[in-house]
């Protein structure tokens, strides 16, 4: 302990050149692909720039332009749609079902399987079979509500008013993940905890509100910021399904930013676009953090 | 005495009847959660023109296997195949050769600096990857590689802020004292790497691998981006451009060239159930 204190001895000049080797690829990718990238985005962010001229400095232009687009506010009003949906029905639908798988019951196993099964197929494969599944005339989805419930469905991802929360249903298909992190810690709840609760008299529900959710209070802290950042993400589904349409009703935000870059060339008004969300993010999850001591609940703390 | 004895019965009827509803909620959702894989594979086998039909036929009259080559053969599968492999393969190699060796300074070298560092790296994982896109692009462009492959293999080689966090805390369980007896045996710091902690990781190693596979078999952005030329495409590129090809898209089609695609990721989870979920659990993050 001592002799790291104050001269460094020859071993410890060793210790940290070879550490210093060892790290030595993530540091290089730190520069090229973090770092310097990060800078040049912010300076882009602040010209203007096609990729095949050289950027040009144009000031607070590329973020004046954002407050005056329409579509700019539509796919932050889209993604905020679907963000709120998708991440607090997620939260409900997977904390409840790893409630179910975490019962000591026969079988468990396999039902754990079918339910993270779906999370394993993510991207385009998942894409096309949900945009065959809403589809209004031969979609199977139709075809069940007509058949159980007399129900004449929505043209789902056809329709401006039901697109967004089609996508919604579809994020619930693959929540397997968020079930496994619940199950993990509901699997690490002190089993006392319980018992002493029952000899005092607590019945079942009083247990889950008193217990069980209080101690999971941690995970679904991390799992609601996890999902807001990545909601805010979402772009594959918007451009393999529905590209935006109709009529605007599914532009996502990153949507819209890769068309700014990769379609019009407005290398420098996306990459503002790229900084506003990088701050909404930050602002979310400064927000959630500074919530958590109302309602997160650390043992010992 | 009676009561206690009618206090346990009520207690353990009480529990069949909430294993009763467990069983039924759960083989309810179950079901939800099948109906879209079923639904997949019954399109991939139907006939054309039963593809179409309302009300929709839940298992086909005769099973068309055919599809699956017709789906295949419509676009150069084999093409995007073999270009998705190659792009995988290298990005697994990649972080093989850099992941582990920078998690291994980070959780058992000293130096100075190493704190702030490590904060960095945790750091990189809050950031979207939005933000660095662009630049990163450009960067390319320049060097010519757009087009290429380069863009989307090269990143791997410097590794990966998750694949590192998930390392070090895998190897901060393996005792120092194994070290140290290295040590004495005459290894270095990277023979103390290599011969023990490498060959004591292979779970969390696995777990990389099939994170990294994962990711890279899936990746759709990063191709759309990079890769313009179509004999250049990866599976997720191909199947996204098979929609319309036909005046009304051909599901059946479709369906069975989405199931070939899936088809090794779905493999790999049965084979490997319990890496998947080790790696989340221990970092977190979903798949």
């Amino acid at each position: 302990m001592a002799r790291t204190k104050h001269k460094m001895g020859r071993q410890a000049k060793i210790e940290e050149r070879f550490f210093y080797l060892f790290i030595s690829p993530w540091l290089v990718g730190f520069f090229i692909f973090s770092i310097g990238p990060i800078i040049a985005s912010l300076f882009f962010s602040f010209s203007t720039y096609d990729v095949i001229t050289p950027p040009r400095w144009s000031g607070l232009a590329n973020y004046r332009g954002l407050l005056k687009d329409d579509l700019f506010w539509q796919s932050l009003k889209v993604t905020t749609y679907y963000s709120i949906g998708s991440v607090i029905l997620g939260i409900v639908v997977s904390l409840a079902i790893a409630l179910l798988l975490n019962r000591n019951i026969w079988g468990v196993a396999l039902f754990r399987t079918i339910f993270y099964l779906p999370s394993v197929i993510s991207g385009v494969a998942v894409s096309l079979l949900w945009m065959w599944i809403f589809n209004p005339d031969f979609g199977i989805l139709n075809y069940l509500l007509w058949e159980l419930f007399h129900i004449r469905g929505p043209a789902w991802i056809m329709s401006q008013k039901w697109v967004v929360p089609s996508l919604i249903i579809m994020s619930l298909w693959s929540i397997g993940g968020g079930i496994v992190i619940y199950l993990a810690r509901l699997q690490g709840i002190p089993t006392e905890l319980y018992e002493a609760a029952e000899i005092d008299g607590a019945g079942p529900v009083s247990k889950l509100t008193h217990i069980t959710i209080p101690m999971m209070t941690p995970v679904i802290f991390f799992n609601l910021i996890m999902g807001i950042i990545g909601s805010f993400q979402v772009f594959t589904q918007a451009y393999v399904m529905t590209s935006g349409g109709p009529h605007y009703a599914s532009l996502f935000y990153v949507l819209y930013l890769y068309r700014n870059a990769f379609k019009y060339f407005r290398m420098g008004y996306a990459s503002a676009l790229a900084w506003v969300l990088f701050l909404i993010l930050l602002a979310l999850t400064a927000l959630v953090f500074e919530s958590s001591s109302r309602w997160v609940y650390y043992e010992g703390g | 005495m009676n009561l206690a004895m009618g206090f346990e019965w009520t207690k353990s009827r009480r529990k069949a009847a909430a294993d009763i509803v467990t069983y039924i909620l759960l083989f309810v959702l179950g079901t939800i959660i099948l109906i879209p894989v079923f639904w997949m594979l019954s399109t991939a086998l139907k006939a054309d023109s039963e593809v179409f039909l309302f009300p929709p036929e839940w298992i086909p009259k005769t099973l068309h296997w055919d599809n699956f080559r017709r789906g295949l053969t419509f676009l150069p599968f084999g093409r995007y195949f073999l270009n998705t492999s190659t792009i995988t393969l290298a990005a697994i190699i990649g972080q093989l050769l850099s992941s582990p060796l920078v998690a291994y300074a980070f959780a058992r070298l000293r130096a100075r600096g190493k704190n702030v560092l490590f904060m960095l790296i945790l750091g990189t994982m809050m950031l979207p990857s939005q933000v660095t896109m662009i630049p990163v692009f450009v960067l390319f462009k320049m060097l010519g590689w757009v087009d290429t492959f380069i863009p989307l293999i090269l990143p791997n080689f410097f590794g990966s802020a998750y694949f590192i966090f998930l390392l070090r805390q895998f190897f901060l369980t393996i005792p120092p004292e194994l070290a140290d007896a290295a040590k004495i045996d005459g290894c270095g710091y990277f023979g103390t790497y290599s011969r023990i902690y490498l060959p004591l990781s292979k779970p969390a190693l696995a777990t990389m691998v099939i994170f990294t596979f994962m990711w890279n078999w899936n990746d759709f952005m990063n191709p759309l981006i990079y890769l313009s030329s179509s004999e250049k495409w990866t599976l997720t590129l191909g199947l996204s451009r098979f929609t319309g090809m036909y005046g009304m898209t051909a599901w059946n089609l479709l369906m069975a060239a989405s199931l070939v695609t899936i088809l090794p990721c779905v493999v790999l989870f049965f084979f490997a159930q319990r890496y998947f979920i080790q790696g989340i659990v221990i970092t977190g993050v979903k798949g």
